[in-house]
């Protein structure tokens, strides 16, 4: 029988998550109408909701400063690449965690996460010699080994999580039948876990796009991506909060498009398995 | 071709030994059956022999060639697991295609097998669809076909029919039967349900504990079982077992009657029991019968009408008394 909730309780519920959902929006929502006012009206006190007069300008003047397609085109080949790469190496290795566990093998995962509570901060200097050193430095190619190192733990853990919930019968049976390691991992593996790879595959790409840390320290005019991009914006040379929206704007409304579109694979797959 | 030899089989999962040295002979086309209570053996035993657990001692022959190191894939058996294990984002035809596939054999080839397995077991009007469309009987069946399509030098059955209902065992158990006689290759079926393996088997292997109590064919097991063990665990209902003064009688430890194996009477016979309960199937009628020497278990036959609190008399048929030592071999 379904449990029946008072009116009242459900009015109440809905106003507050209402509440909550425009608070946690309020900032991209600020940041939209500021992106399409003048400098003079985004510092006005008291500041003012809905721009007076609505203006492309400060869209066209990010363009002339800072070469858009240059870093968006950086973020992509970075994020994408970086996740692919690290679904290279992910894959085997969580397939060898979920379906052929040594004694060592909860200690190794537990291991790999612990590099993600350490502040990156704290291995800035090595990597940056190292990159100076292997001439990494300012380089597409260096950012995206680079991202696929510092994400790498969080995609095998989600991996590894829904490997474990698919029954090793049917990897079973596909050795039975005369696959060799890599046609099953192919034909069988892969194809069924293709919600939590793509979930995996999203998040990993949203987490990439955003990073700024390194970006922002191991690349310049060359490399940078959007997130360098918007940064270049938030110099102290004077306040140009207008344009800086419009940096941040057209940085994250790619992603956000995706997110939007792919939500519900992204939600199927971050609850993969939680209900047989 | 494919028989199948063990040489002092061990397998252990660290300090813990599943399997303390099994050697075993099964001939070419011989169906069968591994079976004993849960957690003797008798699936890791499958396994080993599958190749899915490597042994920590010892050889696994086919044919004559020793496949101990071999990979599964390259073993050449077929096997259907309980869980039937098809895979899910597959049709039904890609599912059996899968084996042929993975043997790289030519696209026409394939077709042909496939049809050819679907049309055995009916499975032709369901060709195109995903097994969760299926029912449990169908599922079975499709896991089949991808065992038979390869042609495989034998089959591994690991308690194929424990997730079906009474009914549909009893029909798979049959058509598992009958695929046998038609195909006459090697089967090893797992059960841990004695009827499956006396219905079924040429030869069974009762396994306990790791250790192979008996091997032989069903009735052979039924009439001269090895021990206690497989006395008690052929046949059904189970055999009864008496020990003390009554066996001394015997000049042994413990004797054993199976329940098919008493004379009733309503006033004479050795031993005087009370009707505990009776349970009436319509072509049997099961006595369970207090008598002074623990619960007897008795077949009468279905017109019996003896009821709870009744008194009879059993007569157990003196040549079919079993006699056992204090060890529980059979004397």
């Amino acid at each position: 029988m379904a449990r029946r909730v008072p009116v009242q309780t459900r009015i109440g519920f809905t106003i507050l998550a209402w509440a909550i959902a425009l608070l946690l929006f309020s900032p991209i929502l600020w940041t939209l109408v500021t992106a399409f006012k003048t400098e003079a009206e985004a510092i006005a006190s008291p500041p003012t909701f809905l721009p007076q007069t609505w203006t492309l300008d400060n869209f066209g003047a990010v363009q002339d400063r800072s070469d858009y397609v240059k870093h968006a085109t950086n973020s992509i080949i970075v994020s994408v690449g970086s996740t692919l790469l690290g679904l290279l190496i992910a894959i085997p290795a969580a397939w060898s965690m979920a379906f052929a566990p040594s004694k060592r093998t909860k200690d190794i995962l537990m291991w790999m996460l612990s590099t993600k509570m350490m502040p990156a901060v704290g291995v800035l200097i090595p990597i940056y010699l190292i990159f100076r050193d292997l001439r990494l430095l300012d380089t597409v190619h260096g950012l995206t080994l680079i991202m696929t190192l510092i994400n790498l733990p969080i995609i095998i853990w989600m991996l590894y999580t829904y490997f474990k919930e698919i029954p090793v019968d049917i990897l079973e049976a596909a050795r039975m039948d005369g696959a060799e390691l890599w046609n099953e991992i192919r034909h069988v593996l892969v194809p069924m876990a293709v919600p939590g790879i793509a979930s995996t595959l999203l998040l990993n790409v949203i987490l990439a796009w955003n990073e700024a840390f390194w970006t922002i320290t191991l690349t310049s005019g060359r490399a940078g991506t959007l997130t360098a991009f918007i940064s270049s914006f938030s110099s102290p040379q004077g306040l140009f909060l207008a344009k800086l929206s419009a940096a941040s704007l057209l940085a994250i409304a790619p992603i956000l498009l995706l997110g939007w579109f792919s939500q519900k694979q992204l939600v199927r797959g971050l609850t993969f398995g939680a209900v047989k | 071709m494919g028989s199948i030899t063990l040489e002092h089989v061990n397998k252990s999962f660290g300090e813990v030994e599943i399997i303390p040295d099994i050697s075993l002979d099964i001939r070419d086309g011989e169906f069968v059956v591994f079976v004993g209570p849960s957690g003797c053996g008798k699936s890791t035993l499958l396994r080993l022999i599958a190749g899915l657990e490597d042994t920590t001692s010892g050889h696994i022959r086919l044919d004559g060639q020793d496949v101990t190191d071999a990979p599964p894939a390259k073993r050449g058996l077929a096997m259907v697991f309980q869980s039937y294990a098809l895979y899910p984002h597959m049709s039904v035809r890609d599912n059996i295609a899968f084996p042929l596939k993975m043997a790289k054999m030519p696209q026409a080839d394939i077709d042909r097998k496939v049809e050819y397995a679907a049309r055995t077991l009916n499975l032709g009007s369901y060709l195109d669809r995903r097994p969760r469309a299926l029912s449990g009987g169908q599922r079975q069946r499709v896991a089949i076909g991808r065992a038979i399509v390869r042609e495989p030098k034998a089959f591994l059955f690991d308690e194929p029919l424990s997730n079906l209902d009474a009914a549909l065992r009893v029909n798979m158990r049959l058509e598992i039967t009958e695929l046998h006689q038609q195909l006459k290759t090697t089967m090893i079926y797992v059960t841990h349900d004695q009827v499956e393996a006396m219905t079924m088997a040429d030869r069974i292997v009762v396994l306990n504990a790791g250790n192979v109590e008996q091997f032989g064919s069903p009735l052979e097991l039924y009439k001269n079982p090895a021990n206690r063990f497989v006395a008690g665990f052929i046949g059904s209902p189970k055999m009864n077992f008496v020990d003390g003064a009554e066996a001394a009688k015997h000049g042994v430890h413990s004797i054993g009657v199976r329940p098919e194996h008493f004379r009733i009477s309503t006033s004479e016979g050795p031993w005087k029991g009370t009707v505990n309960v009776a349970e009436q199937l319509g072509s049997d009628t099961f006595l369970h019968v207090q008598t002074d020497f623990g619960l007897m278990t008795v077949r009468a036959d279905g017109d019996q009408t003896f009821k709870h609190g009744d008194t009879i008399y059993l007569t157990p048929d003196q040549t079919r008394i079993y006699r056992f030592d204090a060890a529980g071999k059979a004397i």
